[in-house]
């Protein structure tokens, strides 16, 4: 679909005033991109296709469960995330340099980019509102503890807390601990238990009741 | 530059308002933000340091009041502008007044799929050695540069330690602003808390930047 969908009535009215302010700005220069033949509209249909419902943090779930199921590739994947997630057949925009990083019984990893919202489209697809928000970029470095507890994961105060701060085009994926009680489970068992925040650090896996 | 966007450290936004269930999207006019930004940044005529750039341009109240695709569409806007794609007149008017540059390609729907999935790797070769290693004891400098950087403001002035070398990357300082692609060496620094925020820090956190080799300094 081309366009919003909500302009049935059939006639031009070039302001777009029955718009929100936004959606009239968007559609205000989508419209003259595309009668300058800058645009082509059905790329933008395809962009919006491929983030909406192609790539999403499926993607990284799987890396992770992998990670998880084979020593081997977690070694790969710890010394080069970039071919290793590209082994999956995920590459791409904002993925093009991946860094991977394990969580350990003492060391718990969170992702934040400061400046901007950087961010690894290619496992994790476009990221959340609260990630590109002034609250969530401006405490990460400074108190993630207390930006923790609000996503509900309160970690004790001797667990050490490494944040990343994405500022480059290196882009980070949390490899969070494998739950208990879960040896013997396959691959795509093991991904219904990796979270997308768990792979930004604002959370954990699931446990294994959870699947 | 020291925009409004260089937020680490920063206070008074209040808690992170995690969503249940959010939606990729929140708005039908978001999707069609996304899809433009990426089909315009298709004509090759910026970089993303350039679009960066544009985007902690946009003046701190508007920055701060804006939602994250209302920034892009500005500084698209801002962008298109500036390489005389688009005019003012033209926003306002809704629709082409006329015919302006002639753009380098087009992105067309069939090429969409092979373009996200290649994406624009930023390694380049590096002729020269790195200049510092693994455990060695840096110091960010405390620059203010009026154009673009990407190191944040909370690390300027501070010790830490390389913990790895990442390789040749090019230099968003001189790409953002066509002065080239300028690769340097790029590390992973990392710093205690208590070396970034005092004494009073969290002794059990280290944040860590990516910093250009010209970012840092002996210490």
């Amino acid at each position: 679909m081309a366009h919003d969908g909500d302009h049935s009535h059939g006639h031009d009215h070039p302001h777009d005033n029955d718009l929100d302010p936004m959606a009239a700005r968007v559609r205000a220069l989508e419209t003259i991109l595309t009668e300058k033949g800058l645009i082509d509209p059905a790329a933008v249909d395809a962009i919006v296709e491929t983030y909406a419902h192609k790539v999403g943090p499926q993607n990284g779930a799987r890396v992770v469960a992998r990670a998880w199921s084979d020593p081997a590739f977690a070694e790969w994947l710890r010394k080069d995330a970039t071919a290793a997630i590209a082994s999956l057949g995920y590459t791409g925009r904002q993925g093009e340099h991946m860094q991977a990083v394990f969580n350990t019984a003492e060391t718990h990893n969170l992702v934040v980019c400061t400046l901007c919202s950087c961010y690894p489209w290619s496992v994790l697809g476009l990221p959340p509102v609260w990630y590109k928000s002034p609250p969530y970029r401006s405490r990460a470095v400074i108190e993630p503890r207390s930006v923790l507890a609000e996503f509900g994961l309160t970690l004790p105060a001797e667990k050490k807390i490494r944040v990343w701060d994405s500022t480059a085009e290196l882009r980070y994926l949390v490899v969070p601990e494998r739950p208990e009680r879960t040896q013997g489970w396959n691959e795509e068992r093991l991904a219904g238990l990796v979270t997308r925040d768990s792979m930004i650090g604002t959370g954990l896996a699931l446990k294994a009741e959870a699947a | 530059m020291n925009g409004a966007h260089d937020l680490g450290g920063q206070m008074g936004f209040g808690p992170v308002a995690p969503e249940r269930d959010e939606p990729v999207f929140h708005a039908e006019w978001e999707k069609r933000a996304l899809g433009v930004t990426l089909a315009a940044g298709g004509m090759g005529h910026w970089t993303i340091d350039e679009s960066r750039h544009a985007r902690e341009s946009l003046h701190p109240a508007v920055y701060y009041s804006a939602s994250y695709y209302e920034i892009w569409i500005r500084a698209l806007e801002n962008l298109l502008e500036r390489r005389g794609f688009v005019t003012a007149d033209e926003r306002a008017a809704g629709k082409a007044l006329g015919s302006g540059t002639n753009p380098k390609r087009v992105l067309a729907a069939d090429e969409v799929a092979a373009t996200l999935a290649r994406g624009g790797p930023c390694d380049r070769e590096v002729p020269t050695p790195a200049r510092f290693k693994a455990g060695d004891r840096v110091r960010a400098k405390n620059n203010h540069p009026q154009g673009h950087t990407r190191l944040p403001r909370y690390a300027r002035g501070h010790v830490g330690t390389v913990e790895a070398v990442r390789g040749g990357f090019v230099l968003p300082d001189s790409n953002a602003h066509g002065q080239g692609e300028s690769p340097e060496w790029l590390y992973t620094v990392v710093f205690s808390a208590a070396e970034l925020w005092g004494e009073s820090a969290d002794p059990a956190l280290t944040v860590s930047v990516d910093a250009w080799e010209s970012y840092l300094e002996p210490a």
